[in-house]
């Protein structure tokens, strides 16, 4: 299960078997989606698969999420998606008020992102071996002008940027199960965040380096990827992330980090230190980016790391994690 | 947050810090020992090791119920599990504990049916929701948690609900501190004594540790500022010659304990003659069993256990870890054949456990404070 659940294993089973098996041997840093040239014209590529539990949740459901989640993997390669393609696989029995409120949340969702949904293909499996729906989405984009992203060009002072408050989507989730008996007001931070991605793009366009959506496995193990990848440090203010009071009121409880919580709304990127204050202020110009943030900056050491400051002088290395949170209680 | 940041108020922890600093002086060494996984835990996530100067030494304690817990209680559990209608119900720190054909979470990809929950009461509720099936819930932890087990096989008894059942790992935190006190390689200067544990016993059980063993020990509370002010009061006592009980986490802990969480361990519990911790062997008088009143609702009783023994990886040094003998680091395996994602002892395993804490979060730090320092 730990394969899944976007940590360490995750990455071991892709560098492991499919990058050497499909993809030739090196296929470099490993991004949201891959960039290929169809008749001269580049274009990126990605594909995703939801399967959540339960299927709606506040704030909303497995198939806006199917929509936001492409939309956004292209987005921060740098990609304005065009069209998308998406595939589902029902269980027999599934009631159709839900598959067609799933299907109206799609589109909703691809017109609120403007993409267009081309086309797609069903298959039903019996009853029991899938859990309600599973869907998935394969989308391409255009690249958006005046933004490159590249891990190796990040450099030591680069600022690290967030844009807005983490771990909404994750704890909304584990809530939604109803096995915890907690209840907080809490909604899921799914979005697109193209419109943000391209306010960053035409005002801070050259100074972004890298960019990442941390959902599974949340900001601590898209920095931890990042870190690898540049071979340089990511030094983190802790005082300095946003975390809204329930989300570290119920982390704090379960004995969670907010740092390995999924998100849906939020990117990481990295900007040049010239361009940093123009970055913040590109966002908080656009709608829904008024929280963002600088959480940290690139540092030479630790070298393939994370570090997190404190605000009293301690610090803490933080790694990716490794398989799903699990509430922690005695 | 409230009751959170105060304790996390950097100007005073700058002050406590201080305050520990001239205290400690630099004469001589201190070897404390916390002894409950929380602290551990707490100490690595508020980097206060960085804060302390480094003539103090922590050593983490026994206090992680599933470091300590052997292999074989959580392959007994599984195998009863593995029965048709089962349901193995566990907190969410047993989830990834390895046994010896796999953790709990390895049994549930295999088709197992495991469910984490949040409290006893919440494996009771599965019971009453699933009336054709068995839940039993797989109990661990030490008198912070026996109690609310305790509460919920009391509810399960006067509710008359017979398709539930606890299998009962509780542990005792006293006969712990005993064992490493009487260990040959002991040499500690001082405990902080556990926060959580001490809501329920109180601070008296503590007292023959001062009296007879003439160490003294603070309970401490888990936020940055409790656990310093808990160092200052420690250092106080070892600078003056004294050892006695003292309580830091007044908000929470009383002397006398909490008489009604006692009283409910004390109608469903007895104590074990003897049982296994991981690491440190036979304790005596050291578990808790579920009393004949409540055979009905223990798992052992009502069903087969096969009894399963395994012993740790030889290689593995987890005990001399766990009485604070090596660092972490200094195990053998540490870092190669034993890592959080692929567990050989359990101290690897929680997040509480000081191998894992020390691996999260400071196994990489010491190589680059320095470059650190001159970069920042």
């Amino acid at each position: 299960m730990a394969h899944g659940a976007g940590g360490k294993a995750s990455r071991r089973l892709v560098e492991g078997l499919f990058a050497p098996l499909l993809f030739g041997n090196t296929p470099g840093p490993l991004g949201d989606a891959a960039q290929v040239e169809i008749s001269g014209t580049k274009v990126a590529i990605t594909t995703d698969s939801f399967v959540v539990k339960p299927l709606t949740f506040p704030g909303g459901s497995i198939g806006e999420l199917a929509v936001n989640g492409t939309v956004n993997d292209l987005a921060v390669s740098g990609a304005k998606a065009d069209v998308l393609v998406v595939s589902y696989v029902l269980e027999a029995g599934l009631p159709t008020s839900v598959l067609e409120a799933e299907v109206r949340a799609m589109g909703d969702a691809a017109r609120k992102a403007g993409v267009r949904i081309a086309g797609g293909d069903t298959k039903v499996v019996e009853h029991g071996k899938a859990d309600q729906m599973y869907i998935t989405t394969t989308g391409i984009g255009h690249l958006l002008h005046g933004i490159a992203i590249d891990p190796l060009s990040v450099r030591p002072g680069d600022k690290v940027l967030l844009s807005g408050p983490i771990g909404d989507h994750g704890i909304t989730i584990l809530l939604a199960r109803g096995e915890l008996d907690l209840e907080a007001d809490l909604r899921s931070d799914t979005r697109s965040v193209l419109p943000l991605v391209e306010a960053l793009a035409h005002r801070a366009g050259p100074g972004v380096r890298w960019m990442r959506d941390p959902t599974r496995g949340g900001v601590a193990t898209s920095l931890n990827e990042l870190a690898r990848d540049c071979g340089l440090g990511v030094v983190l203010f802790e005082d300095q992330i946003p975390v809204r009071d329930t989300v570290r009121g119920a982390c704090e409880l379960l004995g969670l980090d907010p740092l390995h919580i999924a998100n849906e709304g939020q990117f990481l990127a990295v900007v040049a230190p010239e361009y940093a204050d123009a970055a913040i202020d590109a966002l908080a110009l656009a709608p829904g980016g008024d929280e963002a943030q600088i959480i940290g900056e690139i540092r030479e050491q630790p070298s393939g790391s994370v570090l997190v400051t404190t605000l009293y002088g301690g610090s803490r290395i933080i790694d990716m994690l490794v398989g799903d949170p699990l509430p922690r209680i005695c | 947050m409230r009751f959170v940041d105060e304790f996390r108020e950097p100007e005073l922890i700058s002050k406590t810090a201080e305050e520990i600093r001239r205290l400690a002086g630099t004469d001589r060494h201190y070897c404390i020992m916390e002894i409950c996984g929380g602290h551990t835990h707490a100490i690595y996530r508020f980097g206060l090791k960085d804060i302390l100067p480094e003539n103090i030494e922590l050593i983490h304690g026994p206090g992680c119920p599933v470091c300590v817990l052997p292999m074989g209680r959580i392959d007994d559990g599984l195998a009863i599990a593995q029965q048709p209608d089962v349901i193995f119900a566990a907190f969410g720190d047993m989830m990834r504990v390895p046994g010896a054909q796999g953790s709990p979470l390895e049994h549930k990809a295999r088709g197992m049916d495991v469910r984490i929950v949040y409290s006893p009461s919440d494996a009771l509720k599965l019971a009453r929701l699933n009336p054709e099936k068995h839940v039993m819930f797989f109990a661990i932890g030490f008198e912070t948690t026996a109690p609310s087990t305790a509460l919920t096989m009391m509810r399960a008894k006067a509710e008359g609900i017979r398709n539930f059942s606890v299998f009962c790992n509780h542990v005792t935190v006293i006969p712990a501190i005993r064992a490493i006190l009487d260990s040959p390689d002991m040499r500690l200067d001082g405990f902080i004594g556990p926060g959580h544990v001490s809501t329920v016993i109180g601070c008296r059980p503590y007292e023959w540790i001062a009296q007879n063993e003439h160490k003294p020990i603070v309970v401490s509370g888990f936020e940055p500022l409790d656990l310093l002010q808990s160092m200052v009061m420690l250092l106080r006592q070892l600078r003056s010659g004294e050892a006695k009980v003292e309580n830091q986490y007044k908000r929470v802990v009383t002397w006398e304990g909490n008489p009604a969480a006692l009283r409910a361990m004390a109608e469903v519990f007895e104590v074990r003659p003897y049982f296994e911790w991981r690491g440190l062997g036979l304790i005596p008088q050291s578990a808790l069993r579920i009393n004949d009143k409540y055979a009905e609702w223990d798992a052992e009783q009502r069903f087969e256990v096969p009894g399963i023994r395994v012993s740790d990886p030889k290689a593995a040094q987890c005990g001399e870890v766990l009485r604070g003998v090596l660092k972490p680091h200094q195990c053998r395996l540490f870092g190669r054949e034993c890592t959080p994602d692929r567990p050989v002892g359990a101290l690897m395993v929680s997040s509480e456990g000081s191998c894992a804490a020390y691996h999260n979060y400071e196994h990489r730090k010491a190589a680059m404070v320095t470059s650190l320092s001159q970069t920042a």
